[in-house]
């Protein structure tokens, strides 16, 4: 528990550094905000832009500017984008989902295969399948993922018609009734089995394509993780106890190897969100990683916050998740 | 004062990485694009830049073995002068990554305390933001142009060469010819450039020759999203960023993407064998028992 | 005979001849020590027997076996399922760093149980009643609470009982103690090699102990096989080798001991 606490409490001060560095980030940027905002026109009017600076709080100084942004933020307000002219937080709670529905999919892909493929490599290891599993491997984490992306729409939705084109819906079916964000999952609760095959239908691509610098990734490191454990000594004490081969794996083995792997996957999912924004904005899909890339091309403060500050705060949670699950399955930081 | 000649781990067993076919295929690949970025203007092509209109979107012919783009340019020309703008931006993306996530890294190991703690929160922080999403912040705040990119990434990417500096510097700290050598009058910058720094560079370099190839991903990636190279220069990311809305042209973007990945591939090839014969563990030298 | 018979034991790894023809007999209720400096292959001898050596090895010869209920004429032509069977459960090891041999992550109890349950078929109830009485058995203290710690909260010494404990929870007939004594601290050596010859006579196993340390030899050891590159090259009782060596490198091995046996071994009490 004392463990736990401790975790909660780092996440927090960095969630903190979060705040600061996407707020001192916005005010370094060289090019002018009210610009951003106002246009070049009114922006050349001074009277316009004090009036617009003092309406924004902008003409405080920054210290007291953050404590205002920190305020609004503990109200959940995040001002309002200059490019929708939505709340910020408003978009983020149509885009979020998207790409979480995106990322989960392509991490539990990467995650069940990648293991496997690393599992197989290092117990088969410099035989052929090691090989061609290594090879996959540097390929995954070589090929350019925006490149992959069109590369794969091009091949399976222009010339093979095998999936539905771009964006997360064909244009003959409304969203499902919002519950979750998630198309699929809110289509099943729905009961319409029509747009759930449409909206996963939409998902597999991108889905895979995003899955594989990941599963390049999780291999190239689990493979070694688990030749690491192979050999040490328990494995060994394992199979002189005349255990079958499936406990000895998953008892032993993969049980050894976990909190590197734990790691790894928490660390992959920092270039997962990489992957997503180039992917997003290939496949049209609406997430956060198209609403970052339109924000940041045109220099939309409040909505740049915004998603730094979500992005984040996914970051910290799941490496926190990654802590606790740390302290869960090794006794030497659980027990002390 | 300390003419005592102190042992030299680990050092870099580079000829027997070299012998490994990965590692060869890799550098067979790379050399060939250093000769073609060093010889483009003698391949007899066509100016990357020259346009015709009336060429417009031709398919692979003899004339245009790659094709042509939108403003009639020979896809193949654009594609070899691209390297022009890759690699020598990769290989000063990554010096100076190297430079000051070392330098960071190891002033934070060997002084340790607050001047620690500060370096290595801030690198924690960078840390929490997908790269490319703070870089593109970045990017898009200095306006694009491919100098900026490399600026961005640079921003983002110190941080992990910052981290395994410094677990290097603290692990060799403690090492007794390191001791040996403080006993002995070394002062700390002495001591740190003569007894620690030629001990973790082994470690370093292959760090650097493993994350070339991201680093290259991630500044086409900028460019891809128009964040990095401005037109006309020929520039692999944006060339596949003209080829996305351009699907009967399938040439425009398979090309330029293939550029990137065989670069790519090179380096992680030659990265993973120069680790493998740092750390014999991962190449499977080590006999252990199979299930 | 009783025990392991084992006969022209060859083992190739990559090409390289790490056994050449050991020839030893592992009688039951006696310890067999093997000796020999590191590289002269004892450790592989005992990997080879138990049907372990490393992948891609080449393993020829005989290894008998024969505990009364279960005659096995070459433990080294059965499939790897039935050697499986036999691990742990007729034959079973101890090794050198305890610390390393058990498995950090799980606790005591499952390390002491899951092959008593696999082979034995034991209920999990029973099972840990059994492994409660095994602790005791090898004298680690408040056996019931052990059984719920893990490895990392206990002392070198005590993990070394506990890996005999696993290792004859399953009523084993013959025992391969790789340099148990090897990892731990000289002072509870002593303990550990008391309960080694204790198990030995009590259970009648038939013990093959490999070690490079001859002083450890002289405590528990009833005869002692000297290997040297890869080949048995004296065999005799402990005795004997130790005050008349007749090999010049069972004599070079004698002259390195260290006069003093470690305390307590019995030796110069007896």
């Amino acid at each position: 528990m004392r463990y736990i606490a401790i975790r909660l409490g780092l996440s927090v001060v960095l969630l903190i550094g979060v705040t600061i560095i996407t707020f001192v980030l916005t005010n370094l940027v060289p090019a002018s905000p009210v610009t951003a905002a106002l246009g070049e026109r009114a922006a050349g009017d001074p009277k316009i832009v004090a009036a617009y600076k003092a309406a924004q709080g902008l003409d405080k100084p920054l210290p007291v500017q953050y404590f205002v942004y920190l305020g609004h933020l503990l109200q959940g307000n995040l001002g309002t984008s200059i490019g929708t002219r939505n709340p910020v937080t408003q978009d983020l709670a149509y885009a979020f989902p998207a790409t979480a529905e995106l990322a989960i999919f392509a991490i539990v892909i990467a995650v069940v295969v990648g293991l496997v493929l690393a599992l197989v490599a290092a117990l088969r290891r410099n035989r052929l399948s090691d090989q061609l599993i290594r090879a996959v491997s540097v390929v995954g984490i070589s090929v350019p993922t925006f490149w992959l992306a069109v590369a794969a729409y091009f091949l399976f939705f222009f010339v093979l018609h095998w999936v539905p084109g771009s964006g997360r819906l064909s244009a003959i079916y409304d969203a499902p009734p919002r519950v979750t964000g998630f198309f699929t999952i809110d289509a099943l609760l729905a009961g319409e089995p029509d747009v759930f095959a449409d909206a996963f239908a939409h998902l597999v691509l991108p889905g895979l394509v995003l899955a594989v610098y990941t599963l390049g990734l999780l291999v190239r490191f689990a493979r070694s993780s688990i030749l690491d454990v192979l050999n040490q000594d328990h494995v060994r004490a394992a199979r002189a106890k005349g255990l079958p081969a499936h406990r000895v794996i998953t008892a032993y083995l993969l049980r050894g190897a976990l909190l590197p792997i734990l790691t790894i996957v928490g660390l992959a999912f920092g270039s997962l969100l990489s992957g997503a924004v180039l992917t997003e904005q290939v496949f049209a899909w609406g997430g956060i990683g198209q609403y970052a890339y339109r924000a940041s091309t045109s220099l939309d403060l409040p909505s740049i916050m915004g998603v730094g500050l979500i992005v984040g705060l996914v970051y910290i949670t799941v490496n926190f998740v990654i802590d606790v699950i740390y302290g869960f399955v090794d006794p030497r930081v659980r027990v002390g | 004062m300390t003419a005592v000649q102190l042992p030299r781990r680990r050092a870099l067993r580079v000829p027997v990485a070299w012998r490994r076919p990965a590692a060869i295929a890799g550098s067979v690949v790379l050399l060939a694009w250093v000769l073609v970025a060093l010889l483009d203007p003698l391949l007899g092509l066509q100016d990357p830049l020259q346009q015709s209109v009336g060429d417009a979107f031709r398919a692979p012919s003899a004339a245009h073995p790659f094709g042509t783009d939108a403003l009639g340019r020979d896809v193949l020309s654009r594609t070899l002068w691209g390297v022009r703008s890759s690699l020598p931006l990769a290989v000063a993306l990554v010096a100076g990554s190297l430079v000051v996530g070392s330098v960071l890294g190891a002033v934070a190991g060997y002084l340790g305390g607050a001047v620690d703690e500060v370096i290595m929160r801030i690198a924690d922080l960078v840390f929490a933001f997908p790269t490319i999403i703070l870089a593109m912040v970045v990017a898009a705040a200095l306006g694009p142009s491919l100098l900026n990119a490399v600026v961005a990434l640079l921003v983002v990417s110190w941080p992990n060469y910052a981290r395994v500096m410094r677990s290097l510097v603290l692990g060799a700290r403690g090492q007794e010819y390191v001791v040996a050598g403080r006993l002995l009058g070394a002062g700390p910058f002495t001591s740190l450039r003569r007894d620690v720094l030629p001990n973790v560079s082994a470690p370093m370099l292959v760090l650097a020759m493993l994350d070339f190839g991201n680093q290259i991903l991630l500044l086409a990636g900028l460019s891809f999203l128009g964040l990095g190279a401005v037109p006309p220069t020929p520039e692999w990311g944006s060339m596949v960023a003209d080829g996305v809305t351009q699907f009967s042209s399938w040439w425009l973007a398979t090309f330029p993407g293939l550029a990137i990945f065989s670069v790519v591939v090179a380096f992680n090839l030659i990265g993973d064998s120069l680790r493998d014969a740092l750390d014999p563990r991962t190449a499977g030298a080590v006999q252990g028992s199979s299930i | 005979m009783s025990g392991l018979d084992i006969r022209g034991l060859t083992l190739e790894l990559g090409g390289r001849r790490i056994l050449d023809g050991v020839d030893v007999e592992v009688p039951a209720g006696q310890v067999t020590g093997l000796a020999g400096e590191s590289g002269s292959g004892k450790t592989m001898t005992g990997l080879a027997v138990i049907g372990l050596a490393p992948a891609g090895a080449k393993v020829s010869g005989t290894v008998a076996y024969d505990d009364g209920e279960v005659r096995v004429p070459d433990l080294l032509a059965l499939r790897p399922g039935a050697m499986n069977r036999l691990r742990g459960r007729r034959i079973a090891m101890v090794f050198q760093d305890p610390t390393a041999s058990l498995q950090p992550m799980l606790s005591v109890g499952t390390q002491l149980t899951d092959h008593m349950r696999h082979h034995l078929h034991l209920s999990r109830s029973a099972a840990r009643t059994r492994a409660a009485e095994l602790l005791e058995r090898v004298r680690v203290p408040s056996p019931e609470a052990a059984l719920k710690r893990y490895p990392h909260q206990f002392s070198g010494g005590q993990l070394q009982r506990i890996a005999f404990a696993i290792a004859i929870a399953c009523e084993p007939k013959v025992l391969i103690a790789d340099e148990p004594t090897t990892a731990l601290d000289v002072t509870v050596q002593a303990g550990v090699l008391r309960l080694l010859r204790e198990l030995t006579d009590d259970l009648g196993l038939a013990v093959l102990l490999v070690t490079h340390d001859l002083g450890v030899m002289s405590a528990v050891a009833d005869t002692v096989a000297v290997m040297r590159n890869g080949s048995v090259v004296e065999h005799g009782s402990r005795f004997q080798i130790i005050t008349d060596p007749q090999t010049a490198y069972a004599k070079e091995l004698v002259e390195s001991l260290p006069h003093t046996p470690p305390p307590g071994t019995g030796e110069g009490e007896a």
